[in-house]
């Protein structure tokens, strides 16, 4: 809060969705093509070209919106959004206005130890607009084409967050969540997702909303916060001095970190909408609805209270491994071959955590589950187990077939160990003799020095005990 | 038959390439020769594309040779309304703003690609109003047409040039767009038939788009048979056409010889207008007696809500049309206007000044006002709730009539340049017509007679959605107890040197 | 409803990018204006609880499956714009402050 402002932020978040062609048009949709080389008839608007909705966006979309707990419209409508700007090419957007695919949700933001469900007003599907490029020099522009025309879901909140670290952390919770359910890389620097926000205060203890400004142009993660923060700033300062704020859009200029003022709001953008008349209302029966819920994987914080819950898994760990599905489906994957239950989730969380690239690793999950449970058996030392990983990461070899390969299993046959202890004590008898003199520290050295002798693979426990019993059966007093 | 090869049915036409009594190349050769002579003097033709009609017509001839099926209408000459979009042959939609378009070589209309694999041999590109905006064709933005029956006035529009073309012989038959009325009442005002099918039953992939929801390709023909031929190798669903119906396509074969025994007609009470010609009058008189001689009763209904077609139809259409319009940018197509140092707001405004003419900007400036925030409900909303108690009013007709029957127009002909002065005096000349696109039903012009100055007058036939069949079993009755479709254009008009 | 002034031609017209000369501003005022006496006919049909007609025949949009098709050649895509630089379609610019890229979140554009 500043001062006696409170901040009302809510959220318009556009994602691209990561379908393989365009949201109306069979034109390919992918990042990074050279210039105007995903353009069809319908893309192009050329006369005469007529909009088919593509089943893979509606798919998406409605994964969204169950996993937010949205109510899906059994009929919703596309209808135009009217403005002339050169990176649209039929001077209008098809999008959703009156009867959007979604209505309400909510995202369940966590801040500060205690979670608050964020209510979304509405998630709606629409059409990309292609990339225009203004040129140095200022007198022209180049456009292309190749975006134009994909999919894209817009997420709008109810003004319902009321910090800029609220607003972060809503926008890295459904970052998340697109990434989970595979809709889209959510990647701000490539559009993948895409903020505005809508920013005002209102006296503290208020129920009313203030005048709202618009913030656009936020392009990166760090800039929501940012901006967010500026404008909140920037508003509070007109308020004390007893101005008010102007309803406006305002742009964010990231490289002078302020933001300038676009067009009032007030001056007509009348887009007209009206509905398609191309496209003829969109129903979404039961049974896909039951297919799509059925096809969901387990949402993120689900996955964190049973992990917490049954698992006994750490808040922290939780958090770490459900920070990307495949790492998740990881950690899931290598336990259930384990079949050991919890017990056995601390040290394949400790290893799957461990690893530099969880999502790129080559290690299989059973191949975790394997080294842990050799570890677990005694099979192999800690320290063994260490060196085995390397070579399982290196080589994609199964842990037991490298172990017996290099002779790699622990020593715990009490002769042969006894008599390794033996040699050691035998070897060095003033370090035995400190040590029955009351240096206890030194059961260390010696448990090196037959670790040396073994070549690493002594039981260290048993190691410990044997050496214990020889250095006080040999008669020393303590 | 004693016709010369020009004014030969379609069906005739393919009859004899089938039967290799007539080479395509021939055939095509003819039709070049008469567009040639005739179309300097009426204007029907913005693009006549020689060398590819030539290339179909080789393959046809060769499909033949070797013993191949080219299709029903194997040969035979179709010209298309400029709207339609053909790959590699320039597509103007009558307009400036396009002028030296050409379409992709890959992107044709699917009309057009089902044309040609019914082995027909597209010959050109049909004048029109700007973009299918206007009654009399005096909107082109290149010249008008003239109507071949008296040079003086106007063939109707804004299938002009389709109805000129196929009156004067220019070609066996053409393709034509209808929104409120322009396949059939410039069909009518030629002396041809023209058939507006059921909106969802011709795709409209690749047909420049006027008023989406009303819009839709149908044939003009001089012929009932020859209109059944081409509708029946447009029709059906297409999975580009996100309004394209599914329902299967009509049989047509039984219908042309089923008779008018039967049939119910209605006579809408509330479209006896004041206003209406008094030949015009006679000749739908006529027309209806002969129906029941041949075992048709005809019956009065009523359509309550007629007087309100007009001002439905002149809030949808133009809205939808300021919509489909606001492509004509001057970015990736078609003119640009302006100084390179102009601002993009500069430039917009500029192309789309001088690349529109002035009913298509008066309808753009319409359909803006009735979408604009705050005019929406009172204005748009209301025109669509309006409409669909037209489409009830239709429904409930049926109910007791098979068939609605009124005159296609209120006049014959007129004079070009007779109704440019005001607007709405030319919107009125639709007043017929507008009922089945609003209703999204299938409706038929036919010639019935002629006035007493030789000017031809069109009966027109309103069915239920999808009953194409009724129509044309009706219309073709009424040809075959009638020889309208004989009598043909002054051939003085055609010949000598031209001044269209 | 009271005819359009001089203001709301301009206005519908600066909506629809349309230049009008002069003329044309006071010939479309009238004309506007008479078809609008027309429309405003309308207003006497009782229309509550009628369901606006947007579509002519009664149909549920059909889905296509997610399944890239053939794009055009790039010439094919601006071979006919009436300006390019190389693959690009080229616009004069509109005015954007310094260092603010698109200038729009989502697709939503300017004025």
């Amino acid at each position: 809060m500043t001062g006696r402002w409170q901040p009302v932020i809510g959220l318009e978040v556009h994602v691209q969705l990561a379908t393989r062609s365009k949201a109306f048009s069979g034109a390919p949709a992918g990042f990074g093509a050279p210039p105007n080389s995903q353009c069809d008839p319908v893309v192009l608007a050329l006369p005469g070209s007529l909009p088919v909705f593509n089943r893979g966006a509606l798919e998406l979309a409605l994964r969204l919106g169950l996993a937010c707990g949205s109510r899906i419209r059994q009929v919703s409508r596309f209808a135009r959004k009217h403005y002339f700007y050169p990176d649209l090419p039929k001077g209008y957007q098809i999008s959703q206005y009156d009867e959007p695919l979604c209505d309400g949700g909510t995202i369940e933001v966590e801040l500060g130890g205690s979670t608050r469900s964020v209510q979304l007003r509405r998630i709606h599907l629409e059409e990309d607009a292609g990339k225009n490029l203004h040129q140095p020099g200022g007198r022209a522009s180049h456009v292309d084409l190749n975006r134009a025309g994909v999919p894209l879901i817009e997420v709008v909140s109810e003004p319902d967050l009321f910090s800029a670290e609220e607003a972060a952390e809503y926008m890295r919770v459904l970052r998340q969540l697109c990434r989970w359910l595979d809709l889209s890389g959510g990647d701000m620097e490539k559009g993948q997702l895409r903020c505005d926000a809508n920013v005002s205060l209102r006296a503290v203890g208020s129920t009313e909303l203030g005048t709202r400004a618009e913030l656009k142009n936020i392009n990166s993660f760090k800039f929501v916060h940012h901006a967010i923060e500026h404008e909140i700033a920037r508003q509070a300062r007109i308020l004390d001095q007893g101005g008010t704020v102007v309803q406006e859009t305002r742009l964010w200029d990231s490289v002078a970190g302020v933001s300038h003022s676009m067009r009032s709001k007030e001056e007509a953008m009348d887009y007209r909408y009206f509905p398609d008349p191309d496209l003829p209302p969109l129903a979404v029966g039961d049974d896909v609805i039951e297919r799509v819920r059925a096809s969901l994987p387990e949402l993120p914080a689900a996955r964190r209270a049973r992990w917490r819950g049954e698992l006994g898994l750490s808040d922290d760990d939780a958090r770490h491994l459900a920070s990307d599905r495949a790492v998740a489906d990881r950690f899931d994957a290598a336990l259930a071959a384990h079949g050991g239950g919890a017990a056995a989730a601390k040290p394949i969380a400790n290893w799957i955590l461990g690893e530099k690239d969880a999502a790129q690793s080559t290690v299989a999950p059973a191949h975790v589950a394997e080294l842990v449970r050799l570890v677990e058996t005694g099979t192999i030392s800690g320290q063994t187990g260490k060196d085995v990983w390397a070579e399982m990461a290196a080589t994609g070899e199964a842990p037991t077939a490298i172990v017996e390969r290099r002779g790699l299993t622990q020593v715990r046959d009490e002769g042969a160990l006894e008599a390794a202890c033996a040699e050691a004590i035998a070897a060095h008898p003033t370090e035995a003799a400190s040590f029955r003199a009351g240096k206890p520290a030194l059961i260390g050295f010696f448990v090196g020095q037959v670790m040396k002798r073994t070549g690493g693979r002594a039981d260290p426990k048993l190691v410990n005990q044997i050496l214990r019993r020889l250095l006080s059966t040999d008669g020393a007093s303590r | 038959m004693s016709e010369p090869l020009h004014y030969l049915p379609a069906t005739e036409l393919a009859r004899r390439v089938r039967a290799r009594e007539l080479s395509a190349l021939e055939l095509l050769r003819a039709t070049l020769d008469r567009i040639g002579a005739a179309d300097p003097h009426l204007g029907a033709f913005l693009h006549v594309d020689a060398d590819g009609a030539e290339r179909q017509a080789a393959a046809v001839d060769q499909a033949l040779a070797r013993r191949d099926d080219p299709g029903p209408l194997a040969g035979v000459p179709i010209a298309l309304k400029d709207v339609i979009v053909t790959g590699g042959v320039p597509t103007t939609a009558g307009s400036r703003i396009l002028a030296g378009w050409v379409p992709p070589a890959s992107y044709s209309a699917t009309v057009v690609e089902r044309l040609r694999a019914a082995g027909a041999v597209l010959v050109g590109k049909l004048n029109l109003d700007e973009f299918a905006m206007g009654s009399s064709n005096e909107n082109s933005a290149f010249h008008p047409v003239r109507n071949p029956w008296d040079l003086e006035r106007v063939p109707g529009g804004s299938s002009g040039g389709a109805a000129a073309a196929v009156a004067a012989g220019l070609c066996a038959g053409a393709l034509g767009t209808d929104t409120g009325g322009s396949i059939r009442q410039p069909a009518a005002l030629c002396g041809v038939v023209g058939l507006k099918p059921t909106y969802g039953r011709v795709p409209r992939y690749g047909v420049v788009a006027f008023a989406s929801s009303l819009d839709q390709v149908g044939p003009l023909a001089r012929t009932v048979g020859d209109a059944a031929l081409l509708f029946e190798a447009i029709a059906g669903f297409d999975p580009r056409d996100s309004t394209s119906i599914q329902e299967p396509a009509p049989r047509l074969a039984d219908a042309l010889t089923r008779g008018a025994r039967g049939l119910r007609i209605g006579r809408p009470r509330e479209l006896e207008l004041p206003g209406v010609d008094l030949e015009v009058t006679a000749a739908v008189d006529a027309a209806l007696d002969v129906l029941t001689h041949l075992g048709a009763t005809v019956t009065d209904v009523s359509l309550p809500h007629a007087a309100y077609w007009l001002p439905a139809y002149y809030l949808v259409a133009p809205a939808e049309a300021s919509s489909n319009l606001a492509r004509y940018d001057g970015v990736r197509y078609g003119m640009r206007a302006g100084p390179p140092e102009q601002s993009l707001n500069d430039m917009y405004a500029r192309t789309r000044g001088a690349g529109f003419g002035a009913e298509v900007k008066r309808r753009i400036m319409l359909g803006t006002f009735a979408l604009r925030s705050g005019y929406y409900d009172a204005y748009y909303r209301k025109a669509q709730q309006v409409r669909a108690l037209i489409a009830r009013d239709h429904e409930r007709a049926f109910a007791e009539v098979d068939l609605i029957a009124t005159p296609t127009s209120p006049t014959p002909a007129f004079r070009l340049g007779e109704k440019t002065q005001d607007p709405v005096t030319m919107y009125l000349t639709d007043v017929f017509t507008m009922g089945a696109p609003l209703a999204g039903l299938p409706a038929i012009s036919v010639p019935c007679g002629f006035t007493p100055e030789g000017l031809p007058v069109g009966l027109q036939l309103t069915a239920r959605a999808l009953d194409e069949a009724t129509l044309l079993r009706a219309a073709a009755a009424y040809e075959q107890a009638t020889d309208h479709g004989l009598r043909h254009p002054p051939e003085q008009n055609l010949a000598g040197e031209g001044r269209a | 409803m009271a005819a359009l002034t001089r203001e709301d031609v301009l206005e519908i017209a600066r909506l629809a990018r349309l230049h009008l000369e002069d003329d044309e501003v006071e010939r479309l005022r009238g004309e506007l204006s008479a078809i609008l006496v027309h429309m405003e006919r309308l207003a006497e049909v009782d229309t509550d609880g009628v369901e606006p007609m947007t579509h002519a025949v009664p149909m549920q949009l059909r889905l296509r499956a997610d399944e890239p098709g053939a794009a055009l050649p790039v010439e094919d895509a601006v071979g006919q714009a009436p300006d390019r630089a190389d693959d690009f379609f080229q616009v004069p610019h509109i005015l954007r402050p310094a260092g603010s890229g698109d200038g729009r979140g989502g697709a939503g554009g300017p004025t």
